[in-house]
This record gives C-alpha cells, sequence and structure tokens, in this order.
C-alpha cells in the first residue's frame, strides 16, 4: 500500500477518506483537518491565549500537539482525579509531553484541593462514576480558564466523541442538549469560549498520530468508564462504519450543517435561566452549583461519624 | 504470534495480512490500529510468524 501524495510505503490506509499515508503526510493531514475545523467552526486564532484540557490520553495530547505546531500559544491544565494507578500514570504522560515540548503545564489535584477522588464523589453523590467525573472536570476547566485570563478552553473531543454523544441523543430525542451540541461554545455568563478542534478526525486517526508522533500516552481504558454506554454506542457506530466508511463522519457533519440550528433555540432557553452558585460564583441554575453540592456530599461522608450511647 | 493489549499469545500461521488476521480475530478494524515491532502498519501489510504484534484498541469513552 503506497501514500497517496508521495507514493512512499504507507503506515495507515483511511478508508472513508479512500486515501492512504505514509508517516508524514499523514501527520500533515492531521495538522490541515484540524486547522480546517479551526477555521470552519472560527474556533480561534494564533493571537489568542489558549488553554488545552489535558488528560494523558490520546486526544488531548495529539491536540495540544498540532496546536503547538500549529503556532498557538497553547498551556495545557492536567486534573488529577485520584483513580488510583490510571491518574498517576497519565499525570506522568502529561507531565513527559509538556516537558519535551516545553509547554506550560497547570495541574489540579481533586483529592488535594477539594478533599475527593472520583470513587468517592461517585458514591456519596449516587452519580455514576462518568458523571461525577465529567462534571467536576467541566467545573474545573471552566475555572481555571476563567481564572487564568485564557481566551479558549480546548478539549479533545474527537469525531467519535462527537458522533457518540449525537447518536445517545438522537435515540433519546434530548433536544436541549442536540441545540448545545457545536464544536464552538461562545464564552458567556461565566463560561470561558469552549472549542473542540478536532471534530475532523477520528480516534483510529488519533491514536495513530500519537504512534508516528512518538507521543507516550495511556492506551489502557479507565477503570472507571469500561461498559459506560457512550463506549456502547462507538461501537454501534464502529459496526456500522466497518461496512458503510463515512458514515460517522456524515451523521455528524451533516448534524451541523443541516439540523443543529433547528435544537438551538430550546439550549438558548436552559442558559437565559443561569445565575451565579451563591457559594463559588460560578454559573448555575440552582443556588448552589452542582459541583460544589457534589464536593459537599462527597467530603461529609468521608468525615468519622461520631457514634452516641442512645439515650445518652 | 504474541499480541499485546491485553497480552496474550495467540497461534495464527503467518504470513498472515492485517486485514485477515483481524478478521480471524474477529476485531473491527474501525477499532483498532496494528503495530509491528513498534511501527504502525497498514490493512495489507504482511506479518510473519516472528513479529512482535501490538493490537492497539482505539475507543475511549468516559463521556457522562
Amino acid at each position: 500500500m503506497k501514500c497517496t501524495v508521495c507514493r512512499e510505503p504507507a503506515v495507515i490506509d483511511l478508508r472513508r477518506h479512500n486515501s492512504n499515508f505514509c508517516a508524514s503526510h499523514f501527520t500533515k493531514f492531521c495538522r490541515d483537518q484540524t486547522q480546517k475545523a479551526i477555521d470552519e467552526f472560527d474556533m480561534m486564532t494564533p493571537a489568542d491565549k489558549v488553554l488545552v484540557a489535558v488528560s494523558g490520553g490520546k486526544d488531548s495530547l495529539a491536540v495540544w500537539d498540532i496546536l503547538l505546531d500549529l503556532g498557538y500559544a497553547a498551556s495545557g491544565l492536567y486534573i488529577g482525579l485520584g483513580i488510583g494507578d490510571y491518574s498517576d500514570e497519565s499525570k506522568r504522560y502529561a507531565r513527559e509531553f509538556a516537558e519535551r515540548r516545553g509547554a506550560e503545564l497547570i495541574e489540579i489535584d481533586l483529592p488535594a484541593e477539594y478533599g475527593y477522588d472520583i470513587p468517592e464523589g461517585s458514591r456519596a453523590a449516587r452519580r455514576a462514576p462518568c458523571s461525577a467525573c465529567g462534571l467536576s472536570k467541566r467545573h474545573l476547566f471552566d475555572q481555571a480558564a476563567v481564572d487564568g485570563g485564557f481566551d479558549v478552553l480546548v478539549t479533545g473531543h474527537n469525531l467519535d466523541d462527537e458522533a457518540a454523544v449525537l447518536f445517545g441523543n438522537v435515540l433519546h430525542w434530548q433536544t436541549e442538549y442536540l441545540g448545545r451540541q457545536h464544536p464552538v461554545l461562545p464564552a458567556r455568563h461565566g463560561f470561558p469560549r469552549k472549542v473542540k478542534p478536532l471534530v475532523r478526525l477520528g480516534e483510529r486517526e488519533m491514536a495513530a498520530y500519537c504512534i508516528v508522533s512518538g507521543i507516550d500516552y495511556i492506551v489502557d481504558e479507565c477503570p472507571m468508564a469500561v461498559g459506560n454506554k457512550h463506549i456502547g454506542y462507538k461501537n454501534a457506530l464502529n459496526e456500522i462504519e466497518r461496512t458503510s466508511p463515512g458514515t460517522k463522519a456524515d451523521f455528524y457533519l451533516s448534524f451541523l450543517r443541516k439540523a443543529a440550528s433547528r435544537f438551538a433555540g430550546e439550549a438558548e432557553e436552559s442558559r437565559d435561566g443561569l445565575g451565579a452558585c451563591e457559594r463559588c460564583g460560578a454559573p448555575s441554575t440552582a443556588d448552589v452549583c452542582a459541583f460544589c453540592r457534589l464536593v459537599e456530599r462527597a467530603t461529609s461522608a468521608r468525615q468519622p461519624v461520631e457514634l452516641t450511647r442512645k439515650g445518652s | 504470534m504474541k499480541l499485546r493489549h491485553p497480552t496474550r499469545e495467540v497461534e495464527v500461521p503467518g504470513p498472515i495480512s492485517v486485514v485477515k488476521l483481524l478478521n480471524r480475530l474477529d476485531l473491527n478494524r474501525e477499532s483498532v490500529l496494528l503495530v509491528r515491532n513498534g511501527e504502525l502498519v497498514p490493512g495489507d501489510a504482511m506479518l510473519d510468524d516472528a513479529d512482535l504484534i501490538e493490537i492497539r484498541p482505539v475507543i475511549s469513552g468516559g463521556a457522562e
């Protein structure tokens, strides 16, 4: 198999693009697709101060690497979630990458700074682990971006992530979520601008990008995410993709072009009801935001219970 | 043939192409990459008995 561009031996075949690439043209392909998404959705400019949410996984390290190569001033933000060896290892990959690229890495340690870890938070709040994790990360990423004076918060969500979320939202007709599913969320109500520059690239491509670029990342899945419904949606979409290459991209990118605007009104209505959390000041529809309630439940569950004799 | 992630040894006589190996193991090409002796290889690459093969899963979850 030869590279479609230079006829040198290919390292990857991309059936949905009907193309094969050698390592250097594949790297260029990933950079071009990222820049195309940035331009198409008016995500940011090289003058912006950029914060990349970094997990130590393939997508976040790849998008950070690509943005640095494209000339963006991008710092990383890593959140230690207290998920045992998995967190220790993912932090190591984030640090190694930052050191290799000479980039700033900001670190927040959830157990040390907020008094709980994701397994505890999940149990105490009676939320699924991925729900407690997502809630914690969203809050801390938003806060760090706003407090640090960053213009834009970048996440490594890729085409497969977005197609799987869209699939789930359509299956359950979550019309408010459909209205919010856009690769750019503008800064408003105390939220930073959030962008997803990898929406034109699949996760197979991001893993391949890391391999050919020599980026070490945590390959193993988060032990708390195993079996979650989004992985099931991804597997279902990949079964379709196996026989109809390009279906995932068409599903998601055509949604953005043809359907997303039809649901925008419902998302607007839900945003209009936002106030400020009375404890932390973050945007919230309730007096106390969901993150502060999670912290309260998780940390109160940790405090020792003083037992007293009945009647004493 | 030795496979990683998870590490296991399977009896598949080489030479065999990447696509045929994945079909034999009932793996979806969209969900994995194949790394031979540390190098990424495309679907038509031929694998030999002595090769160290990593079939790297690419699906990650965690979306809430």
